[in-house]
């Protein structure tokens, strides 16, 4: 699962060694194996660090942490809410507004291990693109799910949503959880590129609001040295961010909520086009 | 027109624009609709599945409940699971089956610490006050004790508030002499101990939703 998600670089650069290559991705796939893990240490191991799930979780006992987006459904649905989801929510918030809102998508997300394992074959198998809805869809959605939740009362999503449904499944016992994961699997692999992350998980959208003034953004900050060989569109889950840093005149920051901050333009870029800055304090370079 | 090809571009592109979002709100609230009349048959869920003490009415609770499973983890009897996909219970929302693991009401009731939410009531203190159900004895023809095939006590005896919930009732019948198990339902709290240990191979005692029972009526109604 934690293979490369890409099609080899077009110019394969020969100074830096493969894990440096990799580097991002090896991180992100830590990052996501570890939290899931952390999660699972109650269960396996009777270590009680994390309970309960990315829904909602209590941390040493002590801190609280629940989901925002969840939280905001179940105050649209009952018109009530406790200090607890709220502090748990705003702690939450507060983190991906910091770091970049996507960065659940990319570092957190058990489906994002799914829907890249998913685009690694359908790469390999040189699969059409299949479906393209616009991205914007994911928009659609999350407003759907607010609407519905206020509407029935009840939390609709919920009932679907593969975010929750796959990591509650591994975190609590996998029941017929597993048809979620296939599911999706095949909706990326068959249906549509990049499908379920890139065009239709309204939680996805959420965060990617909430990220839109995240200060932790992707520069590319070396672009004059860019030799136009798309290694980074090819491996960006959503391309159409690059464009307007790399190819305009304007600021060189990634600005756009919708990049996951993944880093893998970082580790693909066979010029170092790209790098991590601080987009408030950010200076290009000359 | 030739004269302005800004504007009509302009018009072109505002007519796709609202058409791409007609197109995009159709199909949006399409799936929302399915998933709404989805939701509505999630609310029903098996006569044998109770929600944990203090949960709010079952229309509530699937709103206020965010499945984070803090209760299930609390609970100091694996009495709670969460419902996995697949199983006609809301995914992801806590029950219990009382034949299987019954709630043990405990004193300090952690799953109601635990929760994060409004779903299971923080007012409820005193797990006596707690409404899960109510025992009812479905069966009055396999009943040990009853049909006088032995002299069962399993449910009396089970019972954490016995001889307030469930009382032997003396009956006499013709030359016949036999107890019968009796719920009071004021008492009942729905904790399913009764059910659990009934020897019966089907439990004779269950454990069913109060709205069921039209417990309304006043429970020295005959």
């Amino acid at each position: 699962m934690s293979a490369p998600t890409s099609s080899e670089p077009a110019t394969a650069p020969v100074t830096r060694p493969w894990w440096l290559r990799q580097r991002w991705l090896l991180l992100r796939r830590a990052s996501q194996f570890g939290l899931l893990g952390l999660f699972m240490l109650g269960p396996w191991a009777g270590i009680w660090w994390a309970k309960g799930n990315l829904a909602a979780s209590t941390w040493f006992d002590l801190v609280p942490l629940s989901d925002p987006f969840i939280v905001l459904q179940s105050w649209l649905a009952v018109g009530a809410v406790t200090s607890t989801a709220l502090l748990g929510a705003g702690l939450i918030a507060g983190f991906y507004w910091l770091v970049g809102g996507r960065v659940f998508c990319s570092w957190v997300c058990p489906v994002n291990v799914i829907t890249d394992a998913a685009h690694w074959l359908r790469t390999r198998l040189r699969l059409p693109p299949g479906w393209r809805p616009q991205r914007s869809l994911r928009l659609w959605l999350a407003a759907m799910c607010l609407v519905a939740a206020t509407l029935t009362g009840s939390l609709v999503w919920e009932l679907v949503n593969p975010v929750t449904l796959v990591q509650r499944a591994l975190v609590f016992g996998v029941g017929a959880g597993w048809t979620v994961m296939l599911a999706v699997f095949l909706f990326d692999l068959l249906v549509s590129r990049r499908g379920w992350c890139g065009h239709l998980c309204p939680v996805g959208a959420f965060y990617g609001l909430l990220g839109t003034a995240s200060p932790l953004r992707v520069a590319a900050h070396a672009r004059e040295a860019c030799t136009d060989c798309g290694d980074c569109f090819e491996v960006c889950p959503e391309p159409q961010v690059i464009s307007p840093a790399l190819r305009g005149s304007g600021t060189r920051i990634v600005v756009s909520g919708d990049c996951t901050n993944c880093g893998r333009c970082i580790d693909v870029c066979p010029d170092d086009v790209f790098r991590f800055a601080q987009r408030y304090r950010y200076r290009p370079p000359g | 027109m030739a004269d302005h090809p800004t504007s009509r571009n302009f018009a072109a592109d505002r007519r796709r624009f609202l058409a791409r979002g007609v197109q995009a709100a159709g199909a949006v609230s399409l799936v929302g609709m399915l998933l709404a009349s989805h939701a509505e048959q999630a609310r029903s869920r098996p006569v044998s599945a109770l929600r944990p003490p203090g949960a709010l009415p079952e229309d509530e609770f699937l709103g206020a409940c965010v499945r984070c499973g803090l209760c299930v983890r609390d609970c100091p009897y694996d009495t709670l699971r969460l419902a996995s996909f697949g199983e006609p219970i809301a995914p992801g929302t806590p029950y219990f089956v009382a034949r299987d693991i019954p709630c043990e009401m405990c004193e300090d009731i952690p799953c109601v610490v635990a929760c994060p939410t409004t779903a299971l009531d923080k007012n409820l203190t005193d797990i006596r006050e707690a409404d899960m159900g109510v025992a009812v004895v479905t069966g009055t023809d396999t009943c040990y004790s009853i049909t006088g095939v032995g002299r069962c006590t399993g449910c009396y005896d089970a019972c954490p508030i016995k001889d307030e919930a469930i009382t032997m009732e003396l009956k006499q019948e013709g030359g016949r002499v036999y107890f019968v198990p009796t719920v009071h339902r004021e008492q009942c709290t729905g904790c399913g101990k009764c059910e659990a240990d009934c020897l019966y191979p089907e439990a004779a005692i269950k454990v069913l939703p109060r709205a069921l029972v039209r417990h309304d009526v006043g429970s020295d109604f005959v």
